[in-house]
């Protein structure tokens, strides 16, 4: 459970959140939709404690990133935007190596990964150095390192980047188990389908605003279109940033 | 401190997989510094042994003038050339390295017994010339003295009267005080070693890790970044230990391949001598360690990474170069000043003196606040966000 409150931010002169606020609930999809450059990934560090905001406030399962930063972060599983790998060691040792950054037991990390390889179908690589993986095999590695410690809260920055159709449509399957689980899943993407076929709430963001909040039906009838495409065009006021 | 464990376990088991990594720690200073040194060393004998052996070959011009001299010269063995035509400008064009000249004056001055004028036509700035010079300018002075103590036993005068002094050596150098290159060689490659052999370990976790996008998703982590940073900067200081003693262990067994008979050096180092200018670096170490890893996170890619590495190796240049150029008695108050304080002590210790164990502790007490010092600027780094966004 998230709740964010009027948050900014700034670099220098660049004003790249300027007064956000939303909600996401256990058990849901928060879909934040936006062009490139909107703020979303700003908003998303700030939420695992990356950058501290200028302003507003941040409740994650009730606790305040500025006073329990490291509570939180024990909370989160978070794929971000950058999911670089280690080469030179396998697919096992860089899940396990965050497993043992928070902490955990050999025995627990070894169950998991098992568990992660098998709801992942990780198994054909698992033991492979991640050199040469294609974009998919890295993005479940990086989705299976950030979910090791069972987060209750998984922050999703374009998970969806450069992957095939098969890997995608796997993707998706892996997100939607995670809300039937329980968790909270917070979801930046600039892509349509993508927030269309798993978001259970829609937060629209553009130029570090919030330009429409709700489920994709109330954004319809808000906007008077009847594509989700044509209510999201509709009301950022744009078509910039829109490909993909 | 398990997040510290964890990191530096993974920063170690990862670059001992790094060909380029243990290129720099394992081949760099422990198998090509010793090489060097043994090549080096034999090139530098082998020259001085085929200077002081070769035939002196000698142009004279005038040589008409003193005909008892050239005698003189040709039967110590010196070969008498031709005069040139112009001796100066072969001497700075190098087709020479000496040519005697002797004056038209020379029999006028020499039958009134004045001292008559002979030339040396030479540039000692040039290294090669330095032998040819000294070997002329002594057989020089040899005829001289020669006919200087016939003339005074002409007179009736005992020659002993123009020597008032005699000067004897007593020669208190060991032999390993006379191994100067050794001396002046070893602390330098040895400072040199304790920056290279982290160098890489350190670029790559730091810089290394943010250009290939893997630094952000570590950061989330829960655990607090001086320790990732500590991590890091501890498998840099590993690595850079590592090199140190596999260098100095090869150069244990490099020294007895050294042509010391030609060197006039018998350097040999016992185990212990080994395991205390072991003891003396390691600060050093440390040292080097939190420069790399604040250089490293300063940077704002791999590339400005690596080229501030090339700055590194004059760091430990600097206080190496100061002995080089001026040999110094060390005092108490030098072993202040880090790298200095060891270049010097790893002097005393390869002189074969006992080292006293206050300056050990100033050297590496001094050496280790700077370093700590360092370790806290790279942790203040690690906590900006900048380490992670750069553009």
């Amino acid at each position: 459970m998230i709740k964010v409150t009027d948050l900014h931010k700034s670099f220098g002169e660049v004003k790249a959140v300027r007064g956000i606020s939303f909600e996401a609930r256990d058990g849901e999809i928060t879909g934040l939709l936006g062009p490139n450059g909107a703020g979303k990934t700003t908003t998303l560090r700030m939420l695992y404690s990356l950058l501290p905001p200028d302003d507003g406030e941040i409740r994650i399962d009730g606790l305040d990133p500025k006073n329990d930063a490291m509570a939180i972060k024990r909370t989160l599983g978070v794929v971000p935007d950058s999911r670089g790998l280690y080469t030179r060691m396998t697919a096992r040792e860089n899940i396990a190596y965050y497993g043992k950054l928070h902490g955990m037991k050999n025995k627990d990390i070894e169950f998991r990964i098992r568990e992660l390889a098998q709801t992942l179908d990780m198994q054909d690589f698992i033991e492979r150095r991640t050199e040469g993986f294609s974009q998919g095999q890295r993005v479940k590695v990086a989705i299976a390192r950030a979910m090791i410690h069972r987060p209750q809260t998984v922050l999703l920055d374009e998970p969806s980047n450069g992957l095939d159709v098969m890997s995608t449509r796997a993707l998706r399957h892996y997100i939607l188990s995670l809300k039937e689980a329980g968790h909270s899943v917070i979801l930046s993407t600039h892509i349509m389908q993508e927030v269309a076929a798993l978001c259970d709430r829609i937060v629209i963001i553009a130029k570090g605003r919030i330009a429409a909040d709700g489920s994709a039906d109330e954004l319809m009838r808000k906007s008077g279109c009847d594509s989700l495409e044509d209510a999201f065009v509709n009301l950022i006021g744009s078509e910039e940033g829109l490909m993909g | 401190m398990n997040g510290f464990l964890t990191v530096y376990k993974k920063e170690i088991r990862e670059n001992l997989r790094d060909r380029r990594s243990l290129f720099n720690s394992v081949l760099l200073g422990p198998i090509l510094f010793p090489i060097l040194f043994i090549g080096l060393g034999y090139f530098a004998a082998s020259k001085q042994q085929e200077k002081v052996e070769q035939v002196l070959e000698v142009p004279v011009v005038g040589a008409e003038h003193a005909p008892n001299l050239i005698n003189f010269l040709e039967q110590q063995g010196v070969i008498i050339k031709a005069a040139p035509v112009d001796p100066e400008a072969d001497v700075k064009q190098q087709v020479e390295s000496v040519v005697i000249r002797i004056p038209e004056k020379f029999p006028q001055q020499w039958n009134a017994g004045e001292p008559a004028v002979v030339e040396v036509i030479a540039d000692p700035s040039r290294r090669g010339s330095e032998i040819p010079i000294q070997k002329v300018k002594l057989l020089l002075r040899g005829y001289g003295g020669q006919i200087g103590q016939l003339r005074l036993q002409l007179r009736g005068i005992s020659p002993s009267i123009q020597s008032p002094i005699m000067v004897r050596d007593v020669d208190l150098s060991t032999p390993q005080s006379r191994g100067m290159l050794i001396m002046i060689m070893l602390p330098y490659v040895l400072m040199i070693t304790a920056f290279t052999g982290g160098m890489h370990l350190a670029v790559d976790s730091t810089a290394g890790e943010k250009e290939r996008k893997s630094l952000e998703p570590l950061l989330i982590n829960p655990v607090p970044r001086w320790q990732i940073m500590l991590g890091k900067m501890g498998a840099t200081a590993t690595f850079a230990f590592a090199s140190l003693a596999l260098t100095l262990v090869s150069f244990r067994f490099a020294f007895p391949l050294l042509p010391t008979g030609a060197l006039g050096v018998d350097l040999h180092m016992s185990m212990t001598a080994l395991a205390g200018i072991l003891l003396i670096v390691t600060p050093v170490v440390v040292l080097a360690a939190a420069m790399l890893t604040t250089l490293a996170a300063l940077a704002k890619s791999l590339r400005e990474a690596q080229s501030y590495m090339g700055l590194v190796f004059m760091i430990p240049m600097i206080p190496s170069l100061i002995f080089m150029v001026n040999p110094m008695t060390p005092e108490t108050w030098m072993m202040t000043i880090p790298m200095f304080s060891q270049s010097l002590l790893i002097a005393e210790f390869v002189r074969g003196e006992t080292v006293s164990l206050l300056w050990v502790a100033l050297s590496a007490g001094s050496t280790l606040i700077l370093g700590v010092m360092f370790a806290a600027v790279a942790a203040n780094l690690f906590n900006r966000p900048r380490l992670v966004f750069s553009s």
